[in-house]
């Protein structure tokens, strides 16, 4: 009898009173826009496009953050420069469809894309949310300051051409029969 | 792999799971049967094992007892009755792993530059053998890139010295200008200098080479990943072959096309032509919408109302490279006394005589694959490398047979690569020629006979009679080679399976006949009753040659059609995607043109004949529209409707409002012509899709399905629907995973590439699963024609005028492909050294050339091994009457400074012929 | 006329405008008092402290579209929403206030009020019937059989009440209580009519009907705009019913020291148990359905009768 009071009453007391006694404590709610929170730099906000530390876009348009996104909102196109480097024609973001997952900056061979603490993206119109590369692309290097994907990649380009890239020998020639 | 080897089952164990194998196969072909994954790289379906990757490592146990086991290469190891093997186990696996990290040493990283990526075999196996991470940590071996012309991209670095690609391209498709050079960790495949590949089957390096060291260059211009392509299968519109091809699109262009294999066809390969040929889908000068005469624009419902309207007086005229559909819906339209075929007066003849032997019981018209299969070929007059390329790989591979015998009787299984070309050293099946020049098949063929095309065909005749009496003789000087003639004769009646392959590529309708006399011959030599037939293989021009001429009346030629028109037998003129000057001479086009009320041109791009036309109305390009095509065969094939058009233009059979839906259209021709009878076999059964349900024309992993078009309007479209077929433009629907004949890219887990494919056949090399869509629609009739009657010689003299065929350039439409114009060569005048000097004329000089009607002014080509009395001529995409020349022409020396000379910019550089007389 | 007697047009006036306005500043209160005790602040945008969220939700709920599903059985549809509004504000008839402000003074009035909630349970059952909805009609299901069960120990209940007061009359059971609350003597009787209070307006934690993980919002799902408002208000209604009950028969309604006037004494009272309501809903899950059904039958029940037994012999033996 003792342990049926216990088990249904007392214990929904106790929580009531638990519950309760929170009217006296602090809320943790922050008053945004008044009070502004402190944004981690891995917070997963707007998505920009970064450059490499020479200054060069770094998506070389592999497509693969657009397979990554789980709602398809990204779309680009493949070009290539007369030196070999791959870049994206058009680079386009539908933010309104975005969910801010992140997948395709995990999925960035290059660490071009990558994901801001920038949250504040409303906007009255909906078509303003498609973003361009224009619109994309920023001037820096993110938050991954040293990564050159070129260096790091055999594909010749203009100032680096055949076994100069990280790790390599100096280009095989065809007609030696050293060993 | 011609011939297939016997196919006993036996048993054996795999992973202590029993499996049926085929006897006489290898382990890891029959692994790959079974489904099981097993990573290979040199081991390809078609060019069998040489064992060089140590990759498709197993273990292998003498008995059931025998707990350690060996380590053997699967590719290297015949089945035996009994054996036992483990692919999983962990010494094999172990073994696996290490291979591939040792291969994957230099490779750079650069797969997200790489168009191979996404469909990489290397990235497939690598992570089927569990390659994670790169432990060495010494110097990458890099090499230097080549040139290797506007179709293939080389990245050398990323090669894995697998050594698929000089064995498909010196050893299959015959090849001189590729080959591994260097040694050791040092190997390098590439030409002797930089160049453009010469081989017309090059392209399919894109597909053999398991990794990107080759890739699809002009796709790579406009690319896009596997996965973002929208892919529905297709049939290839370069060539009267109907080759299975996967065309993919993405943002409304067409971006590539890649092989979809087909057991009886085209197997793993393509030729260049149709590979690289279709960039005029894409042409920015496309007809957009109808126009009228002053070039005005007209909105579709009054265009189409326009059509209707005078169709009643109108004379049509076919196309062979429209589908079916469209040209019965235009023979509903005008009527069948109305609809004329739209070939040219010689190819007219040529397709009567091809479709009367087509129906004839003594013979059998063989598929690419039977072709492969043939122990001795006589090829006549047709220039089949550049008519019909894909038969010339086959051709190359029959030849071969007298090796596999060879193998046989030492008892080497076929696909010990190495071992059976050992064991052949330059034997060869024969292969005979009967050409007017060099060809690209020279260096498999027994021998050349060379002369004019009258004189082959005489030769030809003279042919039949060695080989059966019964068979006209020769009167005269027929047999100028009759050394060579009769022992052609005795190879040809002794061997198991003789192949007589001719086309109307030649143009001269006595080689014809005279084909279908030596098969005829051969066919009697056989002896009576209930013989097999012969294998008479017969080319047509287009991709639909057969087809219009089945639905066309044999009076209604092109000829009778412009007599008619002429004569002012009928008021108006529709022409269905055909451009009339370059089936007729330009004086009658002109007449009839001028003789006419209104001229109605259906096309999709524009040339002389739509320049003249009142109205014009855009016609869907092949990947835009659904159509079926009958090929050399008489195979009818369906082409899906891969993406759509968003101009006004359509497919014409809707232009022609006759027809509802496709379906209508389709079973409508099957009723109404009775050779099409077969032809409603091509649509799928889709019985097995739940609720109506559809098959996805994307893949699974389709990207940027909210972006691609929110530039335009940030609220997504409706879903395209298509009414017509049981394909949606969608990534949703009922993937068609163990349906390959509705499928176009294959894939299957772990296997993104295109090697997936063995995962939908019925075994290796085999038919799909599910069997290949399309119908064969002529039936052989009952009793056999007899021998045709010698030609008589008609007397005139002069030289000889024969249409010079180049897979780049000869076709209409491809023609106008941007990365085929990189190829192509100018008009030109193959002449004879002799011919040449006799008229002051040297390689690459402006010649004009002079015939009945008519006179052009072209380059000089002057090739060593070219009889006298023949001139051929290649138009390229130059406004030239060749049929207004006649037969017989004579040669002069042009000006230099004529405008017609000035034009010719394009030089003969990109010609690849061995008998080229250079000077200088 | 406009003097406050009870039973004068300005008594029932103010009560039925108390009635409804209190019921609307209840949103408000429940989303702040809720949000205080899970830490968060809520609504405090619109007007002072936010109050102005109840006008915000107002013009929101009118101007929503008024749409009736295709499907739905017209009739029922619209008249189910109107049935529980009616009845609960019915109920109020009897409550009460003080000695001046009543709408009747009913000789049955314990009995009106139960009848009442009898009646509301047609309302639950009507909107998940006409709503042809699994989800809806699932939720009417639990409803009335929940409704039914707990209207039974819930009469029993009070009969201690009655039996102590010696009266249905509610405003003669405020004024026998002026030597002490009824709470006192009848605590268990208190417990069970909380509990079954709670159950008959399907307040959490027991909004088994409306449980929205499991059935999606239960009987109203395909409600939307003011007819979905009246159930949301009639909700409230019934909660303040239920206070104002517990108030009158079991802490002496009106009735307290002299120093506040006896309406404000009554409106301490019911909004104490309005705010307990809403920190039960903040505290205590949900039980599962055959929970709720075995804990009413097999222990409230036999609880309320050994209550009653209880009562019935003490009075008894004290006569």
């Amino acid at each position: 009898m003792f342990s049926l009071i216990r088990d249904t009453l007392l214990s929904q007391a106790v929580t009531l009173w638990r519950v309760f006694r929170k009217l006296f404590v602090k809320a943790d709610t922050v008053q945004y826009p008044e009070e502004r929170p402190y944004m981690f730099p891995r917070w997963r906000g707007r998505i920009i496009l970064s450059r490499d530390p020479d200054g060069e876009e770094r998506c070389v348009a592999c497509n693969l953050c657009a397979v990554a996104c789980p709602v398809d909102c990204i779309a680009l196109q493949k070009t290539e420069t007369e030196d070999g480097r791959w870049y994206p024609e058009f680079f386009r973001i539908n933010f309104s469809r975005c969910i801010m997952c992140g997948f395709c900056e995990e999925a960035c061979p290059t660490n071009a894309i990558q994901l801001t603490p920038d949250f504040e993206m409303a906007e009255y119109v909906r078509q303003d949310m498609v973003w361009e590369k224009e619109d994309l692309l920023i001037d820096g290097t993110g938050k991954y300051h040293d990564y050159n994907f070129y260096r790091v990649a055999g594909k010749q380009i203009a100032g680096k051409g055949k076994g100069e890239a990280l790790n390599e020998a100096e280009p095989v020639d065809v007609r030696s029969l050293l060993p | 792999m011609t011939t297939m080897t016997e196919k006993t089952k036996v048993e054996i164990i795999i992973d202590d799971v029993a499996h049926q194998v085929n006897a006489g196969g290898n382990l890891l072909q029959e692994c790959l049967s079974l489904g099981l994954d097993l990573p290979y790289f040199c081991w390809h379906p078609c060019m069998g094992s040489v064992g060089a990757c140590r990759q498709c490592a197993v273990k292998q146990y003498r008995n059931e007892d025998d707990r350690d086991g060996l380590l053997t290469m699967a590719c290297m190891t015949p089945v035996q009755p009994g054996a036992r093997i483990s692919i999983a186990d962990p010494q094999a696996v172990d073994f696996r792993a290490g291979v591939i990290e040792s291969l994957m040493i230099s490779h750079p990283h650069d797969c997200p530059v790489c168009e191979e990526g996404g469909e990489c075999h290397l990235q497939d196996m690598t992570l089927m053998s569990g390659h994670n991470y790169r432990r060495y940590d010494k110097k990458k071996v890099t090499h230097r890139n080549q040139y290797l012309g506007p179709f293939i991209n080389h990245e050398m670095n990323r090669c894995i010295t697998c050594y698929r690609c000089v064995r498909f391209y010196s050893e299959y498709a015959g090849g001189v200008d590729l080959a591994a050079q260097a040694a050791h960790h040092h190997t390098y495949f590439g030409r002797h200098e930089e160049g453009a590949l010469e081989s017309e089957f090059s392209g399919n390096l894109v597909e053999v080479c398991p990794t990107g060291v080759f890739t699809d260059k002009v796709f790579s211009e406009r690319y896009s990943r596997k996965w973002d392509l929208q892919t529905a299968p297709s049939i290839c519109t370069g060539c009267g072959v109907g080759c299975n091809t996967a065309p993919g699109e993405r943002y409304g262009e067409l971006r590539r096309i890649v092989n979809r294999y087909h057991s009886e066809l085209n197997g793993y390969f393509l030729c260049d032509r149709g590979r690289f040929g279709t960039g005029y889908v894409n042409h920015a000068e496309r007809l957009q919408q109808p126009q009228d005469a002053e070039g005005k624009t007209l909105d579709a419902e009054t265009a189409a109302a326009r059509l209707r309207e005078i169709a009643g007086k109108a004379i049509a005229i076919g196309s062979p490279r429209a589908g079916n559909e469209a040209n019965h819906a235009l023979r509903r339209l005008v009527g069948e006394t109305n609809f004329h075929g739209g070939f040219s007066a010689a190819e007219q003849a040529c397709m009567d005589e091809i479709a009367a032997l087509a129906r004839d019981p003594a013979f059998h018209n063989p598929s690419v694959r039977e072709i492969e299969q043939a122990d001795a070929v006589l090829v006549l007059g047709e220039d089949v490398t550049n008519t019909a390329p894909r038969i010339a790989l086959a051709l190359r591979q029959s030849v071969r047979n007298r090796a596999y015998e060879l193998a046989d009787s030492a008892k080497i299984p076929h696909w010990q690569d190495a071992a059976v070309r050992e064991i052949a050293q330059r034997e060869r099946s024969p292969l005979y020629l009967f050409v007017n020049g060099a060809t690209r098949l020279d260096d498999v063929a027994e021998a050349n006979i060379i002369d004019t095309p009258s004189g082959l065909a005489r030769e030809a005749f003279a042919l039949a009679h060695r080989i059966h009496a019964d068979a006209p003789p020769v009167g005269g000087d027929g047999e100028g080679n009759a050394e060579q003639l009769a022992r052609i004769a005795e190879q040809l009646s002794a061997a198991k399976r003789p192949l007589i392959v001719a086309g109307a590529g030649s143009g001269q309708v006595e080689l014809i006949r005279a084909a279908g006399n030596i098969a005829r011959a051969l066919h009697k030599r056989r002896g009576n009753g209930g013989q097999k037939p012969v294998d008479l293989c017969l080319l047509t021009g287009e991709v639909n040659s057969m087809g219009l001429h089945l639905l066309t009346r044999p009076e209604n030629s092109l000829a009778a059609a412009l007599d008619k028109l002429a004569n002012g037998e009928a008021e108006n003129l529709i022409v269905l995607e055909n451009d009339l000057y370059r089936r007729a001479p330009h004086a009658r086009v002109d007449a009839a043109l001028n003789a006419v009320k209104t001229t109605v041109a259906l096309d999709l791009l524009p040339n002389r004949t739509t320049a003249r036309a009142d109205l014009v109305l855009p016609v869907a390009a092949f990947s835009e529209q659904q159509a079926t095509y009958v090929n050399y065969e008489g195979r009818a094939q369906l082409a899906w409707q891969v993406h759509r058009n968003h101009s006004a233009a359509r497919p014409a059979w809707q232009w022609t409002g006759e027809f509802a839906h496709f379906r209508e259209a389709l079973n409508d021709c099957a009723a109404s012509a009775p050779a099409m009878a077969r032809l409603a076999e091509v649509l799928p059964d889709t019985s097995h899709l739940p609720g109506g349900g559809k098959l996805p024309r994307q893949p699974e992993r389709y990207s940027g399905r909210t972006a691609m078009k929110a530039n335009l309007n940030v609220h997504e479209p409706k879903q395209a629907q298509d009414p017509d077929s049981a394909l949606a433009f969608s990534m949703e629907g009922v993937p068609a995973r163990r349906d390959a004949t509705l499928l176009a890219s294959p894939w299957a887990p772990q296997w993104n590439s295109n090697q997936s494919i063995s995962k939908f056949q019925d075994e290796i090399n085999g038919p799909l699963r599910q069997g290949h869509g399309g119908a064969l629609l002529l039936k052989r009739g009952a009793g056999g024609a007899g021998f045709h009657p010698v030609a008589e010689t008609d007397g005139t003299t002069g030289i000889e005028l024969a249409p010079a065929w180049q897979i780049f350039g000869s076709e209409e439409l491809s023609a106008r492909s941007e990365a085929i114009r990189r190829r192509m060569t100018d008009a030109y005048v193959a002449i004879s050294p002799e011919l040449a000097a006799g008229h002051g004329l040297s390689h690459g000089a402006a010649v004009n050339v002079r015939g009945e009607n008519a006179s052009v002014t072209v380059l000089a080509c002057v090739r060593g091994s070219m009889p006298a009395g023949v001139a051929t001529l290649h138009a390229s995409d130059r406004d030239i009457d060749f049929h207004g020349l006649g037969a017989r022409v004579s040669l002069a020396p042009a000006a230099g400074d004529t405008p017609a000379a000035q034009a010719l910019d394009r030089g003969l550089g990109e010609l690849i012929v061995s008998d080229l007389a250079r000077e200088g | 006329m406009f003097t406050f007697a009870v039973g004068s047009g300005l008594s029932i006036a103010s009560i039925l405008l108390a009635v409804i306005v209190l019921a609307a500043m209840l949103i408000w209160v429940e989303r702040r008092l809720l949000s205080f005790w899970q830490e968060r602040l809520g609504p405090n945008r619109v007007g002072w402290f936010g109050i102005m969220q109840v006008v915000a939700d107002m013009i929101k709920i009118f101007t929503k579209e008024d749409w009736v599903p295709p499907f739905a059985d017209r009739l029922s549809f619209v008249l189910a929403p109107a049935i529980i509004m009616v009845v609960v504000l019915m109920s109020f008839a009897v409550i009460p206030f003080t000695p001046e402000v009543g709408v009747i003074d009913s000789h049955i009035g314990v009995l009106f009020v139960l009848a009442m909630a009898s009646l509301g349970a047609y309302s639950v059952m009507l909107g998940g019937l006409s709503s042809n909805n699994k989800y809806a009609l699932l939720g009417s299901l639990r409803a009335a059989a929940q409704m039914v069960s707990y209207e039974v120990f819930m009469g029993i209940s009070l009969l201690g009440v009655v039996v102590l007061a010696g009266s249905f009359n509610l405003r003669e059971i405020v004024e026998s209580q002026a030597d002490g609350w009824y709470i006192v003597p009848q605590c268990i009787g208190f417990l069970i009519f909380l509990i079954a209070g709670v159950a008959e307006s399907h307040r959490l934690p027991f909004d088994i009907p409306e449980a929205e993980q499991e059935i999606c919002a239960g009987y109203h799902t395909e409600y939307s705009g003011m007819k979905f408002g009246m159930f949301f208000v009639g909700e409230y209604l019934g909660l303040v019913l239920i206070s104002s009950l517990i108030t009158v028969l079991f802490f002496g309604g009106w009735l307290g020291p002299s120093f506040l006037p006896p309406i404000v004494w009554f409106a301490l009272k019911a909004g104490f148990f309005i705010a307990f309501f809403i920190l039960m809903r903040a505290a205590l899950p949900r039980p599962r359905y055959d929970q709720l059904m075995s804990y009413g039958w097999l222990f409230l029940l036999p609880l309320s009768l050994l209550n009653l037994l209880l009562t019935g012999v003490v009075v008894l033996s004290t006569l």
